[in-house]
């Protein structure tokens, strides 16, 4: 397996009127060809922020100020402006969280989707461009290209609108495809057709596919490998039979224990309390003041990313040796 | 683990204690909504030097003419046309009255102009505005085709009319500008209270059968008076300028009488030999209109940040 | 959409007729004939008679108010006091020229310049630019228009003499009104534009044609722009109402022959047929830019478009 994107220690500060944000505190992971990576956490704690550094498309309040991001040997956190610009939407595409918005409703679809290809494919001709469109369309499952492609965005349904975003974002055939929560905003039974499409368009096209969700139903029906983010960190990584049937973060342990699970009438389970402030983040483990098993030292100092096992890194100083005894209790 | 921890004490891997509220702690402190706005009103550095600068134009509109040795109807023919000295620090016009105290009385006029004429609006337009909204039905559809028609009068061809018809005075004028003064406002507190109704909350107050004189006092009031008040900043500084205009064609105060349209009016027609009679009075009028601006602005996006148009 | 217009129409006319009521009523109401009471006091019984009659003054009020209504359907506004023998209509007529010049090239001066900031302003959000804009848009709104006006005179005309101080003898003349005038416009589009285009440009569209790898400036002229400009639309009517106030001071101060320094005129002489015909014309001409405008609107946005049920 070739490695597609290294991310490196990316640290994103958001500038506000009342405060710096800590919004994504030193984030690494590795992203193969072929496969999908799938990123979890609660709203807020820097999901979105740090696929979007990877892009270069923070708001303009929004600084990286440390990492890398390496893509085919160039660091895209220091690559000049214009080179960034052929990368996005060519090489590395994005689809967005709420198709009702993320659509410019005053231009048609078809129009939307071929400015892409305008933007870089060049040697295209103009006929050539509609007809790749209209093939695109329909590839990501919508009937009458030749009407839909006339239609503005408001005249479409959610999912109808969710899929020009992926045909729009497939068009220059990405070989990564980041995708920010794509079916968050939709109902339950067009989730999973989009969820569905996008595993299909990955069988065909082997884009690798970095997906943002908060459901772990979603993570364990289309995630290679997960990373599990809290705080602006993330605290846990492995791949997905690893990472559900061993994890061992206590946070990723919480939010497991917080789906129902099917024939079992037992309370639902939540961790208790909210997420850390990232305006003044906690000096230690972002998860120590809700964690069942705090230490002292968790509320001191942060813990560091450590490889337990193949193929799975955790952040939780219950893994130090010298926390034996600790453990014993959370067995 | 990376070395640099391997020297860390033992003792710290023991349980520590996590206080209860530590968890729920929730960062930001609890603030009613008017402590909220009064926040965000005072970091907005514009609407601050404004709201000071009407306050400084209100205490001397106040006690200047009060704590001149001059009255602002006296006439002194040995003195007539005086450059700004110390004795006249706005000079003196073409009988010799000092202007100083002629531009702030002129202010205080100008002003109480504009706030009769705002609460005249406010008066009026906040009760139909309410009745259409909550009687709502065929009430409604009557008041909304009358305000339909209305709307199409430009309002200050009918001032002007009004005018014609009534002798100018401080109340006759601010009557007038409230004739159609009034539908913007109406309007507002219809549309605020028609969003309201439809809003979830006040549905899940209705379907839990909180009376109606409740929903009107707990939720309808509270969450309508920001508009209002708002539009209130915004309708003062339309009348100052709408009464200035007025005496300009002729038609508003009358001399000897003092309101910064009469003085601005009298300063231009001798303006190329003595500008300062227009100078000063039509400074107070820029900054009172600028100042009711930004100020109304800022209010407005302390009040409800997303309503900014 | 037809129907909607229709119904903007009969609105028009409706309200129309109420203003043509109203002032009809107040003039009745007001005190004095326009005649010189003095020079009517040395006419004969018979002359005075002939006078009144002359002009339908003899007939009881609601006789004349239907007389009045009818010959306006006919497009007759009577005959002027103050112009002796000429009809209002041609008054009027006359008059329109130089107003309409004046509040076209406003119009067009001042929609270009306060968009041209408006979007200058926002693309550089926060900038020393965005702040001067602001700065200049609130003086835009808040100076009234006669003080610029006759700042203007005394500086641009009299001191520094640059431009005509007054009359209208050529083009040059029209400088100086159309720059008073159109300030107020500048302000209010730029505001507006600048309010709408940071709007924009926090929507999650932005976000995706930035994604696209399209580079600002294209992200600005075909997103962006595109789709704040369209609500400026709605600021057109608003700024209709601003010009025909201004013109009429503003006319008087510069003195040009324009239907507004003739409203002015005839309200200081007491010369009622006039300040009905421009009341109306006024009124009208005010109401017809509003439904054009809001009916443009609706047709350059997709969106009200389908709204309105023309659309699939």
């Amino acid at each position: 397996m070739k490695k597609l994107l290294e991310v490196n220690n990316l640290t994103v500060e958001i500038h506000t009127d009342h405060g710096t944000v800590y919004a994504c505190r030193g984030v690494s992971f590795d992203l193969n060809e072929d496969e999908t990576l799938c990123i979890v956490g609660e709203s807020g704690s820097g999901k979105s922020i740090t696929v979007k550094g990877i892009m270069r498309l923070l708001p303009k309040t929004a600084k990286i100020v440390e990492g890398s991001v390496m893509f085919e040997g160039r660091d895209l956190t220091k690559v000049p402006e214009k080179e960034m610009l052929s990368l996005r939407g060519s090489d590395i595409s994005m689809i967005f969280q709420d198709p009702m918005t993320s659509l410019n409703p005053t231009m048609t679809v078809g129009d939307q989707i071929m400015e892409v290809l305008k933007e870089h494919k060049k040697e295209m001709s103009k006929q050539q461009r509609k007809a790749r469109t209209l093939e695109l369309i329909e590839l990501v499952g919508i009937n009458n290209p030749e009407t839909r492609f006339r239609q503005y965005p408001h005249q479409l349904s959610g999912g109808m609108r969710q899929r020009i975003v992926i045909a729009m974002a497939l068009a220059c055939d990405p070989k990564i495809l980041i995708a920010d929560e794509p079916t968050t905003a939709l109902d339950v039974t067009i989730q999973a057709q989009i969820l569905d499409l996008m595993r299909e368009i990955q069988k065909k096209s082997h884009t690798a596919i970095i997906l943002i969700t908060h459901n772990l139903g979603v993570v364990a029906n289309m995630a290679d490998r997960v990373g599990v983010m809290y705080g602006g960190k993330l605290v846990e990584t492995a791949n997905v039979r690893e990472l559900f049937f061993h994890m061992e973060h206590p946070y990723t342990k919480g939010l497991l224990a917080s789906i129902p699970k099917k024939g079992v009438k037992e309370e639902l389970r939540s961790i208790p309390g909210s997420p850390p402030d990232l305006m003044a983040p906690p000096k230690g483990c972002p998860f120590a003041a809700r964690c069942e098993y705090t230490m002292k030292v968790c509320q001191q100092y942060l813990p560091e990313l450590t490889e337990i096992a193949p193929d799975h890194r955790c952040a939780c100083w219950l893994l130090d040796e010298r926390a034996a005894k600790m453990r014993q209790e959370v067995r | 683990m990376s070395m640099k921890y391997d020297t860390l004490s033992p003792d710290l891997f023991e349980p520590a204690i996590v206080q209860e509220d530590e968890k729920e702690k929730i960062a930001a402190p609890h603030l009613n909504a008017f402590q909220d706005a009064w926040i965000r009103l005072r970091k907005n550095k514009a609407a601050v030097i404004s709201m000071v600068v009407i306050a400084i134009i209100l205490l001397f509109a106040i006690f200047a003419p009060m704590l001149s040795s001059y009255n602002y109807r006296a006439t002194d023919y040995n003195n007539i046309y005086l450059k700004p000295c110390l004795e006249h620090p706005f000079g003196t016009d073409k009988y010799g009255r000092d202007l100083w105290v002629r531009c702030w009385m002129g202010t205080r006029i100008s002003l109480l102009i504009g706030v009769f004429a705002a609460m005249l609006d406010l008066f009026i337009g906040v009760t139909y505005g309410a009745i259409s909204a909550l009687v709502g039905g065929k009430v409604d559809s009557v008041m909304q085709r009358v305000i339909e028609v209305l709307v199409g009068v430009p309002s200050l061809i009918v001032i002007i009319l009004l005018m014609m018809l009534m002798p100018a005075g401080l109340g006759t004028i601010a009557v007038a500008m409230a004739i159609t003064g009034w539908i913007g406002m109406a309007r507002l507190v219809r549309a605020e209270i028609l969003k309201l109704k439809s809003s979830e909350y006040v549905q899940a107050a209705i379907l839990l059968g909180t009376s109606q004189g409740k929903i009107i006092t707990k939720h309808l009031i509270p969450n309508t008076v920001g508009v209002i008040v708002i539009n209130t900043m915004f309708t003062i500084p339309s009348a100052v300028f709408t009464e200035a205009y007025l005496s300009f064609i002729g038609l508003g105060l009358q001399e000897p009488n003092a309101s910064l349209g009469v003085l601005i009016n009298n300063g231009y027609s001798v303006l190329q030999s003595y500008p300062h009679a227009l100078v000063f009075p039509a400074v107070i009028i820029v900054l009172i209109m600028v100042c009711f601006s930004i100020f109304g602005d800022g209010l407005r996006d302390a009040l409800d940040p997303k309503m900014r148009k | 959409m037809a129907k909607y217009i229709l119904k903007r129409l009969l609105y028009l006319v409706i309200t129309l007729w109420v203003i043509a009521t109203l002032t009809f009523f107040l003039m009745k109401c007001l005190p004095g004939t326009p005649f010189d009471a003095e020079r009517l006091a040395l006419m004969s019984a018979s002359q005075r008679a002939a006078l009144l009659a002359h002009y339908g003054l003899d007939k009881p009020v609601w006789q004349q108010y239907f007389i009045y209504l009818g010959s306006l359907l006919r497009g007759d506004f009577g005959t002027s006091f103050m112009y002796v023998n000429q009809n209002v209509a041609g008054v009027v007529t006359n008059r329109l020229g130089p107003s309409v010049l004046i509040g076209a090239q406003a119009v067009v001066v001042g929609v270009s310049i306060g968009l041209a900031l408006g979007i200058v302003a926002a693309w550089k959000h926060n900038s020393l630019i965005d702040y001067l804009t602001m700065f200049l848009a609130v003086l835009g709104v808040s100076v009234p228009n006669f003080v610029m006006a006759a700042l203007m005179q005394y500086y641009l005309g009299y001191k520094f003499s640059l431009l005509p101080v007054a009359f209208w003898t050529n083009w040059k003349c029209s400088v100086m009104p159309t720059l008073a005038l159109a300030l107020s416009a500048i302000a209010m589009v730029a505001r507006f534009m600048r309010t709408e285009m940071l709007e924009v440009l926090e929507q999650d569209y932005i976000t995706t044609a930035r994604a696209k790898g399209l580079n600002n400036m294209k992200v600005l002229t075909r997103h962006v722009i595109r789709n704040s400009i369209i609500p400026v639309i709605t600021v057109v009517g608003p700024i209709i109402v601003n010009l025909l106030t201004g013109s009429l001071v503003v006319e008087s101060i510069f003195a040009v022959p324009g239907v507004g320094s003739l409203f002015v005129d005839s309200i200081k002489a007491n010369d009622y047929p006039v300040i009905m015909a421009v009341t109306l014309f006024y009124s009208a001409f005010y109401m017809i830019v509003v439904i054009i405008m809001d009916v443009t609107y609706q047709l350059v946005d997709p969106r009200i478009r389908l709204a309105s049920g023309s659309g699939e």
